[in-house]
């Protein structure tokens, strides 16, 4: 099967190493929007996980908010940041101690699924995580991005 | 070491807060005892905010403000208020900030207190949220095993009913564990406490913590009874049929241990024979009555009195 050819960006963002078949919950996340051109790259042959999702974003820098969700859901995605056409910085994804207004708590009686406009507020206990506010624990795949 | 702090969830106080709290409520209590004023809050306003119904908690925290002199500002329900209107609950929280001293609330939404206490400047105190903590009720609970067994470590204490929706038996684990009791959790199918819950306990204090089903309470000092509550079912009619298959009978005390305290948070409903009432085991009216110099030791303590 011959490869799949996507033009190279002179500046943005190229995340890496998603999981396969996660390509479409982080672009999920990031949305489609409308300045960027975006290619997603789906089941690509990789060394070090066997199959690998791809996306790349031209013009557009990641906020840490949308790092933080990407980390939830995908934590061996790494970042490529791409500027005049040279990858400037690469760096892992990881879940930070706190997640603030990332991820909706799945507990339904949670204050912050209540009509209230507030932000979710997670901190890591272990491997876990604790909601600050109901204070139930839940592991990071199931926080929902 | 509790001045000016809000109080919402057991496991945001270190073991020396609770025996301070402990040590305060037995002088509160005695001083009851006395008949003479102990007005140590006069001038200070409470404010109970109560949007989810309540008998004890309600009236044990507005007669121990009442007892230390304070004054009490009310929200009875959602019906009575703004909040019927539409006003959020950040925006009635910030007006009752700037008429009281200290705000104790409860809700049905897990985790209401602790986003008052993030919205208010005055302390907060959690009167119950949801199905999470109700860090005063175990206070209160503690206290009266300590005063009817005179200690709490190496107690064996059995935690019977609904352990899975039950505010109360969570907050009460917690505690219990923090200073050595022995817990034997005796639920229904179903209505098992929460695994993380456990697994804290014995991780954080090294708990002894065992679960089984039937309803033996041989080997207890104290049976900690709570009622199925059924208003976190989303099916009334599986309510139902778990409390008529789970309740405590006068065949259930045969054997027990001659001075078994059972104690209750109250409202109990159809999980006890009402026969239990008059026998020497039921401790529970006494334990709701303790709610009083517990609630005036927290206000106090709080409010640097």
């Amino acid at each position: 099967m011959g490869e799949l050819v996507v033009e190279k960006i002179e500046n943005g963002t190229v995340i890496d190493h998603i999981p396969a078949g996660m390509g479409m919950k982080v672009l999920s996340i990031l949305g489609v929007g409308e300045g960027s051109k975006i290619a997603l790259l789906m089941n690509v042959p990789s060394k070090s996980h066997g199959k690998k999702d791809i996306l790349k974003f031209s013009d557009k820098q990641l906020t840490e908010r949308e790092v933080n969700k990407i980390a939830l859901v995908a934590s061996s995605a790494t970042l490529n940041i791409i500027k005049s056409g040279n990858v400037v910085e690469k760096r892992n994804v990881r879940v930070p101690n706190e997640l603030l207004g990332v991820a909706k708590c799945p507990n339904p009686r949670c204050i912050t699924n209540s009509p209230e406009r507030m932000e979710t507020k997670f901190r890591s206990d272990g491997a876990k995580f604790r909601c600050s506010y109901c204070e139930m624990l839940f592991e990071a795949k199931e926080l929902g991005v | 070491m509790l001045h000016g702090k809000d109080l919402v969830s057991i496991r945001d106080l270190e073991k020396g807060d609770i025996e301070l709290i402990l040590r305060r409520a037995a002088e509160m209590d005695k001083a009851l005892g006395t008949g003479k004023p102990i007005e140590i809050l006069k001038r200070k306003i409470v404010a109970t905010l109560f949007f989810e119904p309540s008998t004890r908690t309600k009236m044990s925290f507005q007669t121990a403000a009442k007892r230390v002199g304070a004054q009490i500002i009310n929200l009875t329900s959602v019906e009575s208020s703004s909040l019927k209107k539409g006003e959020t609950l950040a925006d009635t929280l910030r007006m009752v900030d700037g008429y009281s001293d200290l705000i104790v609330i409860r809700h049905a939404a897990e985790g209401a207190a602790r986003y008052a206490a993030e919205i208010c400047q005055r302390p907060v105190v959690n009167a119950g949220d949801g199905g999470n903590q109700h860090p005063t009720q175990t206070l209160l609970d503690l206290y009266t095993i300590t005063k009817m067994k005179g200690k709490l470590e190496g107690l064996s204490v059995y935690l019977v009913g609904d352990l899975k929706y039950a505010r109360t038996m969570r907050s009460l684990l917690y505690g219990l564990a923090m200073f050595g009791a022995d817990v034997t959790l005796v639920a229904p199918e179903g209505l098992e406490m929460n695994p993380g819950v456990i697994k804290e306990a014995k991780e954080r204090f090294g708990a002894k913590v065992r679960e089984h089903s039937a309803m033996e309470l041989g080997g207890a000092d104290v049976a900690y009874v709570c009622r199925i509550q059924k208003e976190r079912f989303a099916d009334p009619y599986e309510a139902e049929k778990v409390q008529k298959t789970f309740r405590i009978t006068m065949d259930a005390l045969r054997g027990v241990k001659d001075d078994l305290a059972i104690l209750h948070p109250l409202p109990k409903i159809d999980e006890m024979d009402p026969e239990i009432d008059k026998t020497k085991y039921a401790r529970y009216f006494e334990q709701a009555r303790l709610g009083v110099p517990v609630r005036m030791a927290i206000l106090a303590e709080i409010m640097g009195a």
